[in-house]
């Protein structure tokens, strides 16, 4: 399988990043490469095998249902590149 | 006090303890030593002040017997950490200015017995990357050039900063991270030792997350025995971490022998691949010798699925940074590019503006290969391959003990030199397999090659055998000798 510019643009769009045509254009030779490379591992047989999903095994363990946290709205807030009325302030979605 | 820069965490640690010098006196030598090295690059923020109150701390404990396990040791922390307070951004633009309000689990470890910071050390960018180059505050330059040559040379990737200010003699100790190989690959060109251990030995919580399935943080010194005290103090349980291993933390550094008797060293011949350098198979051969020399039988290993290591990580390690990412918004955090209308547009203009080229690479292919259509023909595939890599490994350690290769396939190389993506992925090729299984890894350093350059030796121990791993790597240092140290040219 190889990407077209087309679709690398898509990739671009699901991942948030905003390219260039040039950059795009750039990024398609590259991902190709790369994933004409992944691509090898086509040739292993992993019928029945299942995925692994955590590399080494233990029981995922569950903490007691209660509050241990919180009342830091101020030091959340601290690094925020905008904060109105102690709120994170975007830009405008409803017009 | 300039020879104090010159001794190991263990050595310090004893001349504190017996009052030969104070905790005061070590802080202002590496402080000192970290000041006059600007030309490394290997500190994204210095923090003197941190050491010295440390170091205070540490003298006044000392006046009233109450001794912590680093009391008077400063160290360096790779810039993936969170400290308190303290920029830390990854080494990325994205991140820039970002002072988290706590501390992460491994560095609050380390201030607890008695740490002081000497700064944040530099990195490539979000640790992808294996020359540091990928850096937002560029490169750091090794300590380390070839014979007759003042070509800029990498220490290595991604926790180069950390590699070079050790070898530098600018930090006794530091820490560093591993996802593929960036604690051993920068160890291994720059002549000092460095660990990965188990995965979920170290706590994760508070390291900025690049691939959670395989990060690990580790120590990196310049011997066995410090890395065994560094890491001794770094792992334990941490509930805030759901892949933390809740087991006791052993005594790795009482336990350090290098009596390898009854030991059996697994050969892989796997790893003996085409366009390695000749020195580098020799130094191989040699590390069996002095392993034998140890006591132990080196006995023939398959890791069948070997060369499928390294695609396998790049599919799984990009998959889960695209994820992870997702969270550089320009919303609460780091930059955020102002100047366009819509919200998306903010996240699309502020992820273009922050991330690096390498970075963008990466969640493009982690995006494409979790991708609707997608996912099982490369994400599930590589889950798969990475089961049977699991599975070599699991099958190899019924018949060996402890397994040798070398670090990496070549020293370190110039600046610039590596342009192309691929070839810049091969140079953790013997670091990777070890990663996708989770087990502890650590390169030591064995020589020199014809250039002058420091090769390291690859000891991969069976899961949770941190101690089989440490006391064959303390075994190669008593033997390799190793005391080359790079000119002062900084």
């Amino acid at each position: 399988m190889s990407v077209t510019h087309e679709q690398v643009r898509h990739i671009a769009k699901l991942a948030r990043i905003a390219m260039s045509e040039e950059e795009l254009g750039r990024l398609v030779p590259e991902l190709n490469n790369i994933l004409g490379w992944v691509e090898q591992l086509g040739e292993v047989n992993t019928d029945g095998v299942e995925p692994l999903t955590a590399v080494i095994e233990q029981k995922l363990r569950l903490r007691d249902d209660v509050v241990n946290d919180g009342n830091i709205r101020d030091e959340v807030l601290a690094n925020a590149p905008e904060a109105q009325h102690g709120f994170f302030a975007v830009p405008k979605v409803i017009e | 006090m300039s020879e104090l820069t010159t001794k190991t965490i263990a050595e310090l640690r004893e001349g504190f303890r017996s009052g030969e010098f104070t905790a005061r006196e070590i802080a202002e030598s590496f402080n000192n030593a970290v000041a006059a090295a600007k030309s490394l690059n290997a500190f994204t923020v210095e923090t003197p002040d941190d050491a010295l109150a440390a170091a205070e701390a540490a003298d006044k404990a000392r006046g009233s017997g109450e001794l912590s396990p680093l009391a008077g040791i400063p160290l360096g922390i790779k810039d993936l950490f969170a400290t308190r307070g303290v920029d830390t951004t990854a080494g990325s633009n994205i991140l820039k200015g970002f002072r988290p309000p706590y501390e992460s689990t491994v560095t609050s470890n380390l201030r607890k017995a008695g740490a002081g910071m000497l700064g944040k050390l530099n990195m490539d960018e979000f640790a992808m990357g294996s020359s540091n180059e990928t850096s937002a505050y560029g490169p750091v330059i090794s300590p380390w050039r070839r014979k007759g040559s003042n070509v800029g040379l990498t220490p290595g990737g991604s926790s180069g900063g950390s590699a070079a200010a050790v070898s530098a003699g600018i930090a006794p100790g530091v820490t560093g991270t591993d996802t593929g190989g960036s604690i051993r690959q920068p160890a291994a060109f720059t002549g000092i030792s460095g660990i990965k251990p188990t995965y979920g030995r170290c706590s994760r919580w508070g390291i900025v997350s690049f691939a959670s399935s395989l990060d690990q943080a580790g120590p990196m010194a310049r011997t066995v025995r410090d890395c065994a005290i560094l890491l001794e103090v770094m792992a334990g349980f941490d509930p805030k971490d759901s892949t933390s291993l809740d087991l006791p933390v052993p005594p790795w550094e009482t336990n350090l022998s290098s009596n390898l008797n009854a030991k059996r060293i697994g050969i892989p011949k796997e790893y003996r691949i085409d366009g390695v350098p000749a020195e580098i198979n020799a130094l191989w051969d040699q590390g069996i010798e002095w392993l034998k020399d140890a006591g132990a039988t080196p006995v023939e290993i398959s890791l069948p699925h070997t060369r499928y290591a390294l695609p396998t990580y790049y599919i799984i390690a990009p998959a889960e940074a695209s994820s992870n990412l997702a969270r550089y918004d320009g919303v609460r955090y780091g930059l955020r590019e102002e100047g366009v209308k819509t919200l998306d547009d903010m996240y699309a203009a502020t992820r273009a503006a922050g991330f690096g080229a390498e970075v963008k690479r990466r969640i493009m292919i982690g995006t494409y290969v979790l991708s609707a259509g997608f996912y099982d023909a490369y994400f599930t595939k590589a889950q798969k391959v990475r089961a049977l890599i699991k599975q070599d490994f699991a099958r190899a350690f019924e018949q060996c003990d402890i397994i040798l290769t070398p670090t990496a396939p070549s020293a370190a190389f110039g600046i610039g030199e590596t342009t192309d993506p691929l070839a810049m992925y091969l140079n953790d090729v013997f670091a990777v397999p070890a990663s996708l299984a989770g087990l502890p890894a650590m390169s030591v350093p064995g020589g020199l090659d014809a250039q002058g350059l420091p090769l390291g030796l690859h000891l991969i121990g069976n899961e949770l055998d941190e101690q089989a791993v440490l006391n064959a790597g303390l075994a190669i240092e008593e033997r390799a000798g190793f005391t080359a140290k790079p000119d002062k040219w900084w």
